[in-house]
């Protein structure tokens, strides 16, 4: 179907002009803008005082303009092995975790795609919800569950598999098993509606010319659900790099990851510069994929 | 993963949901113990309950967020339905891709960055022309609205698309007025959509901690800024009293707004 527009927009002009402007002078304003005064601000000094940073442009006498371009800080993020450490870090987590999400995140979608008509809407409901409930309260279960005397340790010493309780809490396995959880949905939704859409006579045509249940699965499901695959794992991924809340609270002192290390030179260290610049480069890294989830997403809708 | 064993596929499938319900099980459970001391079981008691009604700080905070969540959601609503509008029924025009990017980028994009960002623009705004006065409320609205108009927008996308647009062109040619074909036509239609998408933006900016952290003033401490610095402290059994009343508020409001949708549908059906 080719995208039409609507009628009353074509014949409207003064409302379809306003219809459009509105949100894009919004965001324009509150989302476009504000990532060119991180960038001013990361070129600039840090100072002491309220903002806590230095102007980066200046009347100089006799009405000339002066830029003062200070890229000290990306150099400290270069030279300074503890930021170069906590983007790797971050990286190597959140790709780690993705990928157990997909181990995870694909059968499921399997299995709600190829569970009877009526029961589909629930199993996605059942999804859906842990989703809606506050995402630090259910980081905030698992730490009950995870440390010294906590629920998982007394139940794996009863049943005898440990006799000692198990260091669990404030670990990279903790952060790893907190990002799993908080993005399943995020994973098996956009999995399930490519699994959903797939036309099942391509597996019976398979399976009649002979083709073993489990090669259709890779020859024929797996290829046909890349476009979901990709998706989920961006919309997994992409947030993890960043992630502040699980390192944080189920991360040990030396979980290194870069969100928690731009929370800590906002907050703790009040350098307003470096915090921007942290920002800027974990931007640059995550620009491709970004934009590839910006195209999966246009290229996802109907024309 | 064998496609030959479906049962293998389901049997993963009930780990998933075990997985994804057990902690929240866990917490509810220990709600209701007795002993300080979360991970020991000591009898059943409401006390953690009552310890919550007469906890200041975590209800004037929970005041603080649900006003937030309110105006957020219906700021968001409006412009995240316009924005959809713009993006499905304009076809091609000049701001067409920095919107989609705009719509697109917020979904996938770091609270960090969007906190600073944000925190940056207030006060680079207040600096140049005076506005906002200082960090509060207002801020934190404003920033949430503009990361959940995205999950709006593509929640009323994907209502856009699917829907024909004939029948607004049949009224169109019927001689009805462009504002009267949105409000008699188009709005009904996509009332779903824009009540799933209010229920979204208010459950988002509920939720958020770090964004509001880096755009919050003194005096506005919002629900998740109160219970994650008792959370840093140790567990306590009234933040499980307190997940246990926010689970039971969001699970009937959405098994109520469900039910209203089910019901509305089925009318529906049953009138064709």
């Amino acid at each position: 179907m080719r995208r039409r527009s609507a009628p009353w927009l074509r014949r409207f002009r003064p409302g379809r002009w306003v219809v459009a402007a509105v949100p894009l002078l919004w965001l324009g304003l509150f989302f476009g803008l504000p990532f060119f005064i991180v960038v001013r601000i990361s070129l600039s000094e840090t100072v002491i005082g309220l903002p806590p940073y230095s102007a980066l442009l200046e009347w100089i006498e006799g009405g000339m303009l002066s830029i003062r371009l200070n890229f000290a800080n990306f150099a400290l993020l270069w030279q300074d092995s503890l930021y170069l450490d906590a983007f790797i870090n971050s990286v190597r987590v959140a790709a780690t975790a993705t990928l157990l999400c997909l181990l995870l995140g694909y059968p499921m979608a399997l299995g709600i795609a190829r569970a009877r008509q009526s029961l589909r809407i629930p199993l996605l409901l059942l999804v859906i919800l842990p989703f809606w409930t506050s995402f630090l309260i259910r980081v905030y279960a698992w730490i009950g569950i995870l440390k010294g005397n906590g629920l998982a340790n007394n139940v794996l010493l009863w049943i005898g598999w440990i006799e000692q309780p198990l260091p669990l809490l404030h670990t990279d396995f903790a952060v790893h098993l907190g990002i799993v959880y908080g993005y399943l949905p995020f994973m098996v939704l956009p999995l399930y509606a490519t699994l959903s859409r797939m036309d099942s006579s391509l597996l019976e045509a398979a399976a009649d010319l002979g083709c073993r249940p489990s090669r259709a699965f890779w020859r024929v499901t797996v290829p046909q659900s890349r476009p979901g695959i990709l998706a989920g794992s961006l919309l997994v991924f992409v947030p993890a790099v960043g992630e502040f809340v699980i390192p944080d609270l189920l991360g040990g002192p030396d979980t290194l990851m870069i969100g928690k290390v731009l929370w800590s030179e906002f907050f703790n260290n009040r350098d307003w510069p470096v915090a921007a610049a942290v920002a800027v480069a974990l931007l640059v890294l995550l620009v491709a994929p970004v934009l590839l989830f910006e195209r999966l997403r246009e290229r996802a809708q109907p024309r | 993963m064998n496609g030959k064993r479906p049962s293998l596929v389901f049997s993963l499938l009930a780990f998933g949901y075990a997985f994804l319900y057990a902690p929240i099980v866990s917490l509810i459970v220990y709600s209701f113990n007795e002993s300080r001391l979360v991970t020991v079981w000591a009898g059943f008691s409401t006390k953690w309950y009552v310890s919550l009604l007469h906890n200041d700080q975590l209800l004037g905070a929970a005041w603080v967020s649900l006003r937030i969540a309110v105006m957020n959601a219906t700021l968001a609503v409006v412009l995240g339905a316009l924005a959809a509008t713009a993006l499905v029924r304009f076809g091609r025009f000049r701001g067409r891709p920095a919107l989609a990017l705009m719509v697109g980028a917020p979904l996938v994009m770091p609270d960090v960055i969007l906190g600073l960002a944000s925190l940056l623009l207030f006060v680079a705004m207040e600096q140049l022309i005076g506005w906002p006065a200082g960090r509060g409320m207002t801020t934190i609205t404003i920033a949430h609205v503009t990361f959940s108009l995205a999950y709006v927008a593509v929640i009323v996308q994907s209502r856009l698309v699917r829907q024909d647009p004939s029948l607004e062109e049949a009224a169109m040619d019927l001689g009805a007025r462009p504002w009267k074909v949105f409000f008699v036509i188009t709005l009904p239609l996509i009332a779903p959509a824009l009540a799933a998408g209010w229920l979204l933006a208010f459950t988002l900016s509920l939720d958020d901690l770090v964004i509001a952290s880096f755009v919050s003033g003194p005096g506005a401490s919002t629900l998740p800024m109160v219970v994650y610095s008792s959370v840093r402290l140790g567990i306590s059994p009234e933040i499980n009293a307190l997940a246990t009343v926010l689970v039971v508020l969001v699970t009937s409001g959405i098994a109520i707004a469900g039910w209203l949708l089910h019901r509305r549908e089925a009318r529906r059906q049953l009138a064709e």
